[in-house]
């Protein structure tokens, strides 16, 4: 059972939450804890817009030294976009497996899911090391801190996201398919998604024009 | 290994500080003392410190910020000293420039984050959850959390006190003053890490409140507009927690990587827009104004409601206006530095958008005045309290709208006019709001009320003081005495400035009779004892449940058909119906959890290592903190059980304690006095009684 | 106390203040003037809302004790024409000071000129913790003493060479802030002449308190004498524009000749993203 200070009354979850026919109170507890979750992303996401808006405050700042068109590079983004989009796909596999109950789809689709963000993660480090390479560091200018901290932390989210998504993978494996484990499923991929759509909003803001305009 | 931690950081640098940091040091250690020698360390840790209780949580959130109010005051009080000593140049007076200036830093910081803050979410935490008929919130153990990260932060206010020093940036910290270059010690860290503590906190608690009441409310409250108003503003203001607090934390995170990384974000010099910083500050600091006075607003109209003896006038009006309030308040941060040179368009939208929000504010106002009409005005504290607060809060909205003026905003901006202003908007709007709510609820917490006369005395000298302080400070304003001067060259401001001094002393009065107040009214508990559950003929469910509440609030969760809910019942005589064993259920209740403390005090140390630059000890705090949430995570019996009998038997003893007490077999018979629609329900019991005898 | 008594005390506190240094208070400018006149405006637009305020809270307080005898009507909660009244009428005030907000903001636009004419260009510099004035059309340049001919437009220029501060003088005009790596700017007249003051609000460290300058204003041919002793003062170069930057504290008025070409900008280029040359050496 998980958190239960309520008596139930009979809530339906949503239909996006993959519980079939649960008992009133696994149903109400799961709805619960998803709407909590949901508020605490859009949290989240007004952080990320923030940085974004300073990000384009700071786009001038880059006092002479090279700006958005000579740091940014499409290279890494593209493909980072796709491993990033195909892994929130591979993830809906997996919510549709955790519905029908199929462990092994659940187990196959969500470790496809963060291996494809790892790859991310691996790029993102790669595009990375080529910036400290160059010289790019955030303490040259404003600019470049602005563009670290926005990728910074939205690859930081992926991190902390993989390392979730292998614990609950054990987690699955140890305690079975217990509701509370498949609300944290639900969640988790509530979590994912979001940082698709942060991806989005950071390829718009940051990628696209700092690498087509000059 | 500890960073750049060493002697230097000792407090011995002057009298004051030497001082201050020995009453901190001594203060713990009798704290230490007096807890071992009653041997109070299980019962603190097992009672309080991790239970998850909704109504505990909130207690000691009042506590922190009761705290937290005592330090700021004595730091008001010194700053008034100074200022009324402080006319000449240079170092006349008893406080330096330096410290005068973190004076100022700590009570505003302190006032703001750990009084005001913990106050109002004390009192959502305790009253709340019983409102909507909830047994607790929706994330029991979130809810410890976001209590223990605040007291860390409060606990780095105090540690900087000791060791090392607090910031000299102003409550607001801003850049450039408090970037690396100018102000390299750990001051503006101190300052940056209370705040994303509290911060964090905040943003926890915020989507707990809002989970709460979306998620909680008993059966019959789908009707939304049936909830009681201090629910709606609970709700407005968490909602303003959540999307207001990560612009504090993004603000204060970039102010960080600049001082501590080197990062560019506010170093003008090198690319960075330390306007950037301003926006953000107060795209968080304006809606965080009504963070803290709309749950106040709730107070108020519990109270005015309960004390006037009727429903509350206008609603709906109530509830729209603070929904008003809530939206306005993220489109006008601008109005906070018109001075800051932006272009005429700019700054008349902004104070015409902040002009707006006087709107439903004054709806509000005369709201509350029209339900005390054609009321029976009953002038016990919580009430003296509400009215103290709209015959003075009008003159901070008539200020606040001069300064939503851009033209005359540039007259009195940074002057003791502001300081008069905002003093004026959060001491009677969100501090006697709070104060008021404390001694609304204080019988329903503890079983007996706070005793009347001291209660009286404090709210007098609290508001004769407040006038006394800050009305001659409006008047310097407009002489032209800017803020957070420690000394003056002007002579003939003086007596102005002993006036205010005088009014820091009625103050300070009042906080004596408060103390008074709670140590008499502890002593005289019988006398004040609270038998019935309802201890101001209330009209929303808390009054329902005994004072105190059980752990599970209500036997059965109570229905509800109307606003007003426990009111109605009282006119109908239908308050205390027989319980019905079979409505009963076994329920499950959250059981106490270690973990969140735990957290605390890692979230505590890992800023404690940031400021100092420890980074193996940032390392070890982040860690265990990631531990002990994976711990918790794999643990799935965290509740317990509470058979439907415990609860039933409960429910029993408390009716059966009401109709004792009517029938004069216990109590003096005068927590009775007001409950209106009880004499007849119980007077039917006695009779009914009889008759069959 | 006797009433006399009294009265010679609430004297003696609001006297001094008032003859000495009423600030906004004792305008001696159109500015100021127009400031004050809002002031006055909206409090009376203000008080529709508040009087009623007060007197009603006095009334009910009164009327609706329950010790009285009075009218009780437990149930009344809502009356349509009430609702719209208590909405209306804020609004309608709301609307008015509105209207005021948005023609007196362009109206004393800090950037717009108040006296028709030549401007006086003055260049403000916040320093620690004084104020640094530039004439550029004169060749002269002060610190801690901002003369003023009066009935002339000055139009000022501020920028920062160190913390942010704000430039007041408080019979004049109302504050603007100086920023390092930017320019603002502030206009005003000073009617009568007149030895006021002004000084910076915004806190900028320790010797905030006393970063306080006095303002001069005199008639044309004073102001022109006063130049004619500033230009023989020592001249304002590179060297002495970094002693006074970084070193020297004063509060004392102090006055240069010939300020550097081009100083102010090159402040504030010091700030500015391209070709940001430090003035002066860090040691």
């Amino acid at each position: 059972m998980t958190d239960t200070t309520t008596d139930a009354q009979g809530v339906r979850p949503h239909a996006g939450i993959p519980l079939e026919h649960p008992d009133a109170e696994t149903a109400h507890a799961t709805e619960r804890a998803v709407f909590g979750f949901w508020i605490f992303l859009m949290s989240d996401l007004v952080v990320f817009a923030l940085l974004l808006a300073t990000y384009a405050v700071l786009l001038r700042g880059n006092t002479g030294a090279p700006g958005p068109a000579e740091v940014i590079e499409l290279a890494y983004a593209f493909p980072e976009t796709l491993l990033l989009l195909t892994s929130t796909l591979t993830l809906t596999f997996a919510s549709v497996a955790l519905r029908e109950d199929r462990a092994r789809g659940v187990y196959g689709w969500t470790f496809l899911s963060l291996a494809l963000g790892a790859g991310f993660l691996a790029l993102e480090g790669a595009e990375i090391a080529g910036l400290i390479g160059k010289g790019h560091i955030p303490q040259v200018n404003g600019f470049l801190s602005g563009y670290w901290l926005a990728i910074g932390t939205h690859g930081l989210h992926v991190a902390i996201g993989v390392v979730w998504g292998l614990i609950l993978i054990a987690q699955f494996w140890i305690y079975g398919f217990c509701p509370a484990i498949r609300s944290r499923l639900v969640r988790f991929s509530l979590y994912w998604h979001m940082l698709d759509v942060v991806w989005i909003a950071i390829f718009t803001v940051i990628y696209l024009p700092g690498s087509l305009v000059s | 290994m500890l960073g750049r931690l060493s002697w230097d950081a000792s407090p011995f640098y002057g009298v004051i500080p030497a001082i201050a940091a020995s009453v901190v040091i001594l203060a713990a250690i009798a704290t230490i003392v007096l807890l071992t020698v009653t041997r109070r360390w299980r019962w603190l840790w097992s009672e309080w410190l991790t239970s998850l209780d909704h109504k505990k949580i909130g207690i000691m959130y009042v506590v922190l910020a009761e705290i937290m109010l005592a330090r700021a005051f004595i730091e008001a009080a010194l700053m008034r000293t100074q200022q009324a000593l402080g006319a000449g140049a240079g170092d006349v007076g008893p406080v330096g420039a330096e410290h005068f200036a973190q004076l100022f830093s700590t009570h505003g910081t302190i006032m703001i984050f750990f009084v005001l803050m913990p106050f109002m979410t004390g009192l959502i935490n305790f009253a709340m959850p019983l409102q909507i008929g909830a047994r607790d919130m929706t994330f029991p153990w979130m809810n410890s959390i976001a209590l223990m990260l605040t007291i860390g932060g409060a606990g780095l206010v105090m540690a900087s006190l000791v060791i090392g020093k607090f910031s000299t940036g102003g409550w607001t910290g801003y850049p450039n003053f408090t970037g690396a270059a100018v102000n390299p010690g750990v001051g503006p860290d101190y300052w940056i890490w209370a705040l994303t503590l509290g911060g964090a906190g905040s943003t926890l608690s915020g989507i707990n409140i809002v989970a709460t009441i979306w998620k909680e409310r008993t059966t019959g409250l789908d009707h939304l507009m049936w909830m009681p108003l201090f629910c709606w503003t609970s709700l407005c203001t968490a909602l303003l927690m959540i999307f207001a607090f990560p612009a504090l934390t993004v603000a204060t995170v970039m102010l960080w990587l600049d001082r501590t990384f080197g990062f560019h974000f506010f170093t003008q010099a090198d690319g960075g827009n330390m306007m950037q910083y301003v926006n953000l500050f107060w795209m968080w600091g304006h809606p965080e104004v009504y963070i803290l006075i709309l749950p106040a607003f709730g107070v108020y109209s519990e109270v005015i409601g309960t004390f006037s003896s009727k429903k509350l006038f206008g609603y709906t009006s109530l509830v729209w206006a603070t929904m008003a309030i809530a939206v306005l308040s993220f489109t006008v941060w601008l109005h906070h530095f018109f001075t800051m040179g932006a272009s005429a368009n700019v700054n008349a939208v902004f104070g015409i958008a902040t002009m707006v929000i006087a709107v439903p504010t004054g709806v509000k106002v005369y709201d509350w005045l029209l339900t005390m009409r054609h009321g029976r005005l009953r002038f016990d504290v919580p009430m003296l309290y509400a009215v103290g607060f709209i015959v003075t809060f009008v003159v901070g909205g008539v200020t606040g709208v001069l300064m939503a003026i851009p033209p005359f905003d540039y007259v009195v901006h940074n002057s003791t006019f502001l300081v008069a202003h905002f003093h004026n908007m959060v001491i009677p709007g969100s501090l006697f709001g709070m104060m008021a709510g404390a001694t609304f609820w204080f019988p329903k917490a503890f079983g007996f009320r706070l005793d009347e006369t001291w209660g009286r005395r404090g709210f007098w000298f609290w508001i004769s003081g407040f006038y006394l302080a800050f009305m001659p400070l409006y008047v310097l304003g407009l002489f032209g005495m800017s803020r957070r001067m420690a000394t003056y060259l002007h002579p003939e401001w003086q007596p102005w400035l002993i006036a205010a001094w005088a009014g820091a002393g009625l103050v300070g009065c009042g906080l004596i009779c408060q103390a008074i107040m709670l140590y008499v009214s502890i002593r005289d508990r019988e006398r004040l004892r609270d038998i019935t559950g309802d201890a101001w003929d209330g009209r929303t469910l808390e009054w329902l449940a005994p004072s105190p509440p059980p752990e599970w609030n209500f036997g059965v969760r109570p229905v509800v058909t109307g606003r007003d809910e426990f009111g109605e019942r009282k006119l109908n005589d239908e308050a205390y119906p027989v319980p019905d064993r079979t409505a009963y259920r076994d329920i499950e209740i959250p059981a106490n959890a270690a973990t969140a403390p735990l957290i605390g005090i890692f979230a505590f140390l890992f800023a404690f290592a940031a400021i100092w630059w420890m980074w193996w000890l940032v390392w070890i705090s982040a860690g265990a903190i990631v531990l002990l949430v994976l711990w918790r995570s794999m643990r799935f019996s965290l509740h317990r059980q509470i058979p439907a009998e415990t609860l039933y038997q409960a429910d029993m003893a408390h009716r059966r304690t009401i109709l004792a007490h009517a029938d004069g077999d216990i109590g003096s018979g005068a927590p009775m006095r007001h409950a209106r629609g009880t004499e007849g329900y119980l007077a039917r019991e006695r009779r009914e009684r009889e008759d069959r005898a | 106390m006797p009433p006399r008594c009294t009265v010679a005390a609430l004297a003696a506190i609001w006297l001094p203040g008032l003859a000495e240094a009423a600030g906004a208070l004792s305008p001696n400018g159109p500015v100021a003037e127009a400031q004050l006149g809002i002031l006055l405006t909206a409090l009376g637009l203000m008080a529709i809302v508040v009087l009623p305020v007060w007197l009603l809270a006095a009334f009910v307080v009164l009327r609706y004790r329950s010790t009285a005898g009075q009218t009780y009507r437990p149930e009344e909660d809502f009356d349509l024409k009430t609702d719209l009244v208590i909405w209306a009428v804020p609004a309608l005030i709301v609307i008015a000071i509105g209207t005021i907000v948005w023609t007196r903001t362009h109206q004393l636009d800090p950037y717009a000129q108040v006296a028709p004419g030549d401007s006086l260009r003055i260049q403000a510099v916040a320093l620690d913790w004084k104020w640094l004035f530039i004439y550029p059309d004169l060749g002269i340049a002060t610190v801690n003493e901002l003369a003023l001919p009066a009935g002339t437009n000055a139009e000022i220029a501020l920028t920062s060479d160190t913390v942010i501060n704000s430039l007041i003088v408080p019979g004049l005009a109302g504050q603007i802030m100086a920023m390092a790596g930017m320019r603002t700017e502030l206009n005003v007249v000073a009617e009568a002449p007149a030895l006021m003051w002004g000084r910076n609000t915004q806190y900028s460290g320790e010797g905030f308190a006393d970063q306080e300058f006095r303002v001069p204003v005199t008639s044309l041919e004073d102001f022109a004498a006063w130049a004619e002793t500033a230009r023989r003062a020592r001249p304002l170069d590179r060297a002495a524009y970094c002693l006074l930057a970084t070193e020297e504290a004063t509060s004392e008025p102090r006055r240069y000749s010939a300020p550097e070409d081009g100083l102010f900008k090159a402040i504030m280029m010091q700030y500015m993203d391209q070709d940001r040359g430090r003035l002066c050496s860090d040691d």
